[in-house]
């Protein structure tokens, strides 16, 4: 969402915010994971947007602007001081890939087809992991935008996006596991059947 | 594996982020390679499943129309402040310009601009100070330290030696200021903390058009602080030395990094 000189009019902060709303409540509450908290990032988010609409710079991005102020809001309050201190040293190194797999996640998943296990994961995901796949997957920001909103360089959204995602794959493999064996036990999955994908 | 370098960037691909000649081979690729298509099958249906299951949360009807209600009122009142602050700006300049005190008002300008970041600062010291965990990265090396800011920050400073001095270097920790991403850095002198922070010096211009007012390129403490500052600038960057310790030692902690900058 660029915004050129020509639309930056007096109204035009409630116009471009309003719309955002779902997406930043959604995104507050997997951040803080808490009703409350994500009702007052939200309303601590466009009370500081507001405050500083008149020196959003013309032309940029304000979706990244936005969520940019939501994120920041969020890692000086109490909760993202918190996690943030408990997150390990994120070294934005790869590590060597997987082997690859017959039975993947991402297959047994299909299978499964079980968003709570999704849901489940992504909430024992670091935050920093949880941030990058929302921004990526459920919000669709490109890698500039979201290095914006991150204020990393795209080599890190990168790096720290393949992390993500496999972290993620990790945390599904030995629920989704045991899901399809309890399944098969019970004789209601033909053996076999995500090997065609 | 014959299909490696294809499956270390199929995300990338599949994001739609590698170039559009590239984007073309890979389509040829996916196509032709049983292997690489069903592994791009399996990661779209997670990129799917992330989607359905990260639209998990809607705000409550309640909680929107309060929001709504308080946004229109809000940007309203901002757009009719923003007309009277043009309104009286206008006389102030005029009455300004016939009286020739338009300078003593930029002053003043300038010294609130000042007075609202040096105060930020000092927030941002005491806060971290009282944290039961105030570094993100412990390490006396500042070979330890620097690195840790790499991709966490948009920009790249030098830390000093600090051998035969009398400051030593406890850690760092990511922080913000005015929504600016920056570097803190504690260090100890004689049982006394002092932060250094280091901000991009451009991100200074947002706060500091929405005072009206630039920050003096060499800031001096102001004197309602219960503590002792410098501040400077300095290739592109905004250093900020405060702490309890004295005036001196802010000042020796505040050259080297002039030095080693």
């Amino acid at each position: 969402m660029d915004v050129s000189g020509a639309d930056l009019k007096p109204d035009s902060f409630e116009e471009l915010a309003v719309p955002l709303f779902d997406q930043l409540y959604n995104f507050a509450r997997w951040l803080t994971q808490n009703r409350e908290e994500a009702e007052d990032l939200v309303q601590e988010t466009y009370t500081k947007a507001l405050r500083g609409f008149s020196s959003f710079q013309i032309g940029t991005n304000f979706r990244a602007w936005m969520y940019r102020i939501l994120r920041n809001t969020f890692l000086t309050s109490r909760t993202g001081l918190k996690v943030t201190m408990t997150v390990p040293l994120d070294t934005d190194e790869d590590g060597p890939e997987l082997a690859i797999e017959r039975d993947t996640p991402e297959t047994l998943l299909f299978e499964r087809s079980n968003r709570e296990l999704i849901e489940g994961a992504m909430d024992d995901l670091p935050v920093h992991f949880r941030e990058i796949l929302l921004l990526c997957e459920v919000e669709e920001m490109s890698y500039q935008e979201i290095a914006e909103t991150l204020s990393v360089p795209i080599g890190t959204v990168m790096s720290r996006l393949s992390r993500a995602r496999r972290s993620l794959r990790d945390r599904l493999r030995p629920p989704l596991q045991e899901s399809v064996t309890a399944m098969n036990a019970k004789g209601t999955v033909t053996k076999g059947t995500n090997h065609g994908l | 594996m014959v299909c490696e370098s294809w499956k270390e960037k199929l995300d990338t691909y599949l994001d739609g982020e590698v170039p559009e000649q590239e984007m073309r081979t890979f389509d040829a690729h996916v196509r032709s390679c049983s292997s690489c298509a069903a592994d791009a099958l399996a990661r779209v249906q997670m990129k799917r499943a992330i989607q359905v299951a990260g639209k998990r949360f809607t705000p409550s009807a309640e909680f929107r129309k309060r929001m709504q209600q308080r946004v229109a009122s809000k940007s309203k009142r901002a757009f009719r402040m923003e007309w009277m602050l043009a309104a009286v700006a206008a006389v102030v300049l005029v009455a300004a310009a016939l009286t020739s005190t338009y300078v003593g008002r930029r002053a003043d300008g300038d010294l609130a601009a000042r007075d609202h970041v040096f105060s930020e600062i000092a927030d941002l010291h005491v806060e971290t100070l009282a944290s039961s965990s105030p570094v993100d990265v412990v390490s006396t090396d500042r070979h330890t330290v620097k690195p840790w800011f790499q991709g966490r920050i948009p920009f790249a400073f030098n830390l000093p030696e600090l051998q035969n001095t009398e400051f030593s270097l406890l850690g760092g920790r990511m922080t913000y200021l005015d929504q600016a991403p920056g570097a803190h850095l504690i260090y100890d002198a004689r049982k006394h903390h002092i932060s250094v922070f280091v901000f991009q010096e451009r991100a200074f211009s947002s706060l500091s058009n929405s005072l009206n007012s630039k920050l003096p390129a060499n800031a001096a403490s102001p004197t309602k602080l219960p503590f002792n500052t410098e501040s400077w600038s300095q290739n592109g960057l905004r250093y900020f030395v405060i702490g309890d310790a004295s005036p001196a030692d802010i000042d020796s902690l505040a050259k080297l990094f002039k030095a080693a900058a």
